[in-house]
């Protein structure tokens, strides 16, 4: 398919589309003879649990680092090909944390020792003695350090997680959640979620694929707005008819709020030892955070 | 006939949130065995139709029973008539999409026996029995979204047989299907008939309601029931074809005389 090189919208979208279709949809990991693959999901679920409230603790960076050299390893002893996981994890990064972690450098947000002055206004600004903006937009230190803390952490939480869902079929996963009493609702939405993401992306490609073939030379901003607005509606609305309706699909072949998978789930030795070894690594993270390692 | 109805549904009625009518004042009953053809355009309420017959929706006024029993929000909180029901009935969906919710065709497939809780013995032969029937076997490590239209109606039906319902409700069977899988699609139904299985099809093609139809209801385009009879009964009015919006109209111009002809396709789907 070939995109103009302005239409970004379109074009951002059939990448998203793409590279969801390649990180989420695929089941080609789960099934190889690697070390979480061998691990019930339900210890798996465990652990990434525990894995996930030591990355919420840890506030030094040689402990997050060292977190996500862990999960890099992981990786590997779980076949899961490096170049293939590293990519999956930053796709997401940059979503989930640039948002936050970005406007946190400057000092409007965190306050600190100057590192690069950015811009300079006349006076300093208030907005009705609400909203103070200093008189120089800078950088900080402590801004740039709280940063990419966040990010290392938010790497180390979404490695994990990707590599569980990597490695464990989608089905026993579901499963898994139901055994833990996850809500019958939670589960629902997890589950449409991973199959309709896919789906949302490729009915708004669609519709800018479609506006462009209605159009022809310029459109004006505020006719474009207009339609953006329109569309977003129009997409709101058929992804939750579309939910509606797969919901209804599911009662209609005897959903009653279980995930059910053909083989039982058995929990070995090898499970415990997983569960107790990240336990393990929990309360080292502790131990390192007060300074006793 | 002493046989009770499947399905009886008596001055059923239906409003969506919005509050626009979908359905006003429908009567109809299903035998037994029997290939029943609801006929209408598009939004004449057909989807709404077959999924109060599913027990998804609930008549806002009127009556549903199936097998005798009304079907009320009420009724299926009693786990073992839904059970029971969802093991006797299977529906269709219009979009395959929608019924395409799992990761992968086998677990897609295995969907409904396993939710039903039979034996894994059983659950793996009804799966590949299927794929097998349904000429998909090589799909079954496929995502849907790797899967053509045609693919998908067939995975679709596959997962509805194997949880080999004696009731078929489909809305919309051989729509959006090329002529080939269309064909192929209508031979299916007819075997299902053949092994005595109870068809209701949503259906908006005259000449595919030809081919299946023992019973023909038509839904109007006022959400209400215009007519009801046999194939031959109903496909020969065009009055009432005109009248309901399904018959495709040719205009020929002869030296400036409109002469109309209806188009109405005798489909040969063993071609
Ligand atoms: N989820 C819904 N919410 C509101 N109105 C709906 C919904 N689904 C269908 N309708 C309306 O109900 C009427 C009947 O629709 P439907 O049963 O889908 O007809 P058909 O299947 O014959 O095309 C239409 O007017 C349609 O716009
Ligand atoms: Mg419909």
């Amino acid at each position: 398919m070939l995109f103009h090189r302005r239409d970004f919208v379109a074009r951002t979208l059939a990448e998203l589309t793409e590279a969801l279709q390649r990180a989420v949809f695929t089941h080609r990991y789960a099934r190889l003879p690697g070390l979480l693959q061998r691990i019930d999901p339900r210890a798996k679920l465990v652990t990434l649990m525990v894995f996930l409230i030591g990355a919420g603790m840890a506030h030094r960076m040689e402990t997050l680092l060292g977190l996500y050299v862990f999960s890099l390893f992981l990786a590997i002893v779980s076949r899961v090909p490096l170049g293939f996981f590293l990519k999956r994890v930053w796709f997401f990064i940059p979503i989930f944390a640039g948002i936050i972690a970005i406007p946190a450098i400057f000092n409007v947000i965190t306050p600190g020792r100057p590192v690069l002055t950015i811009f300079r206004f006349s006076d300093p600004i208030s907005l009705l003695g609400l909203v103070h903006i200093p008189q120089e937009i800078t950088i900080t230190q402590q801004g740039l350090k709280g940063a990419s803390l966040f990010v290392i952490r938010v790497a180390d939480s979404v490695s994990l997680a990707v590599l569980l869902v990597l490695t464990t079929e989608w089905m026993r996963l579901l499963s898994a959640l139901s055994a833990f009493r996850f809500p019958r609702m939670g589960i629902l939405m997890l589950a449409m979620t991973y199959r309709y993401i896919f789906l949302f992306l490729r009915v708004a490609e669609e519709m800018f694929l479609a506006r462009r073939s209605r159009t022809v030379g310029h459109t004006p901003a505020r006719e474009k707005r207009r339609w953006i607005a329109g569309g977003t509606a129009f997409l709101l609305n058929r992804s939750y008819n579309l939910g509606n309706e797969v919901y209804l699909a599911m009662l209609s072949r005897g959903w009653n709020g279980k995930a059910r998978i053909l083989e039982e789930l058995r929990l070995g030795w090898l499970d415990a030892l997983w569960v107790a070894f990240s336990i393990l690594i929990l309360i080292a993270i502790v131990f390192s955070e007060k300074g006793l390692i | 006939m002493t046989e009770e109805p499947v399905f009886e549904l008596k001055n059923v009625g239906y409003s969506y949130m919005d509050g626009l009518t979908a359905l006003d004042d429908i009567s109809l009953q299903v035998m037994p065995g029997q290939r029943v053809v609801i006929l209408g355009v598009n939004g004449s309420g057909k989807s709404t139709l077959i999924k109060i017959m599913d027990g998804l929706y609930f008549p806002t006024t009127g009556e549903c029973k199936a097998f005798g029993v009304p079907l009320t929000e009420r009724q299926f909180r009693d786990e073992e008539f839904a059970f029971s029901f969802r093991r006797k009935v299977g529906l269709l969906f219009q979009d395959p999409d929608v019924q395409l919710f799992s990761p992968t065709v086998w677990n897609e497939v295995a969907f409904a026996p396993l939710q039903l809780g039979l034996p894994e013995d059983e659950i793996k032969q009804r799966v590949e029995n299927a794929l097998e029937t349904m000429g998909i076997w090589h799909l079954r490590e496929r995502a849907p979204y790797q899967l053509s239209e045609g693919e998908k109606k067939k995975v679709a039906l596959a997962s509805l047989l194997s949880l080999d319902p004696q009731i078929w409700l489909m809305d919309e069977p051989t729509a959006n299907l090329d002529p080939r899988t269309q064909g192929w699609v209508i031979d299916f139904l007819l075997s299902l008939a053949d092994r005595g299985k109870t068809l209701v099809l949503a259906i908006h093609e005259l000449e595919v309601a030809q081919i299946v139809a023992q019973k023909i209801y038509v839904l109007g385009e006022d959400h209400r029931m215009a007519a009801q009879g046999g194939p031959d009964e109903i496909l020969g009015d065009d009055d009432l074809l005109t009248q309901a919006n399904l018959m495709h109209i040719h205009r020929h111009f002869h030296g400036g005389d409109a002469h109309r002809h209806p188009h109405v396709h005798k489909h040969d789907h063993h071609g």
